[in-house]
């Protein structure tokens, strides 16, 4: 990664442009040209330094979601975290360091259905499954600094 | 909610993965919603201003980028300070997200949570200090659960 790679990723996590062609945007405040970015952009997706270029959305605003956790037995962790990990609705899913060892977020488009999948989850993996939806929040996301060594 | 129509939720559907990397990105949306590309961005403009989308650009991954140490951390924090703390932990830079959710106690007494991102463990736990520091009281305990794999991680999906 070169300077211009890291000032893609430090200085455009908010306020993509919303015009015709925002690459090209982009390109202008960097100096660059817009296939330059466009290269840049698909070589650090390819290479998973960037998940995606997009809009982040409230939580809630669109459908339900949850956090939730499960106390696995460490023998049996690989195959319930593939059958979590298996639910579309599933976005994210991390192994921690705690008797609650499997932390997964569900979103739906309905509250209702976000129960259904973790009812679901419950029924297939026979354990019991910590839901801690969001109650409030309290920062607003205006991406993260990089601080590069 | 309510204030999305059928067509905000189908472009909610269509850059939930991300915008194409193509030099007209808003008009190959457009193409996939029905509508036209200048009214797939008057609505991100509109859905950013009224807070539904909280920001357009690209979403970093802080594991590839060598933030390896991600810590949950976990507060205990008593109801009636909760706003309080939230307000203090929520405006640290170095917070990405931070949430009020319920309680179980007595396995899980802890209310308020911040994730944080480190590229070394001493550097986490300074962080996870300088948040104990600013909570001072209003934590009762706390706990640092950091990620030891990232099993799945896509973007919204509904």
């Amino acid at each position: 990664m070169d300077t211009l790679d890291r000032r893609l990723l430090n200085e455009f996590q908010q306020d993509f442009p919303l015009v015709a062609r925002p690459y090209a945007a982009v390109a202008e405040r960097l100096g660059v040209d817009e296939a330059e970015v466009l290269d840049r952009l698909a070589r650090l997706s390819r290479g998973g330094m960037v998940s995606r270029v997009g809009a982040v959305f409230r939580p809630h605003a669109v459908g339900g979601s949850t956090l939730a956790a499960l106390a696995v037995p460490p023998d049996e962790l690989e195959r319930i975290a593939a059958l979590v990990s298996s639910y579309c609705e599933v976005n994210h899913n991390y192994q921690r360091e705690h008797r609650l060892n499997l932390w997964f977020v569900v979103t739906a488009p309905s509250a209702e259905a976000v129960q259904a999948v973790l009812a679901d989850i419950a029924a297939r993996t026979d354990l019991d499954v910590l839901d801690l939806p969001l109650v409030e929040h309290f920062h607003i996301d205006l991406g993260f600094d990089l601080k590069w060594s | 909610m309510s204030i999305l129509d059928d067509i905000d939720r189908a472009i909610v559907r269509a850059t939930q993965d991300g915008l194409p990397l193509v030099e007209r990105p808003y008009h190959a949306v457009a193409e996939v919603v029905g509508t036209a590309p200048e009214d797939v961005m008057a609505r991100m403009e509109r859905l950013l201003a009224a807070g539904v989308i909280r920001r357009i650009g690209l979403v970093p991954n802080h594991y590839a980028l060598g933030y390896r140490f991600n810590g949950m951390t976990v507060w205990d924090v008593a109801d009636t300070d909760i706003s309080e703390a939230g307000r203090l932990v929520g405006g640290l830079d170095f917070v990405s997200h931070c949430y009020h959710r319920p309680r179980h106690p007595p396995e899980w007494p802890y209310s308020l949570f911040a994730m944080i991102h480190a590229r070394e463990r001493d550097a986490a736990d300074a962080l996870v200090a300088e948040i104990a520091t600013v909570l001072g009281s209003l934590s009762r305990g706390h706990l640092v659960l950091f990620s030891s794999r990232i099993l799945k991680k896509t973007g919204l999906r509904v």
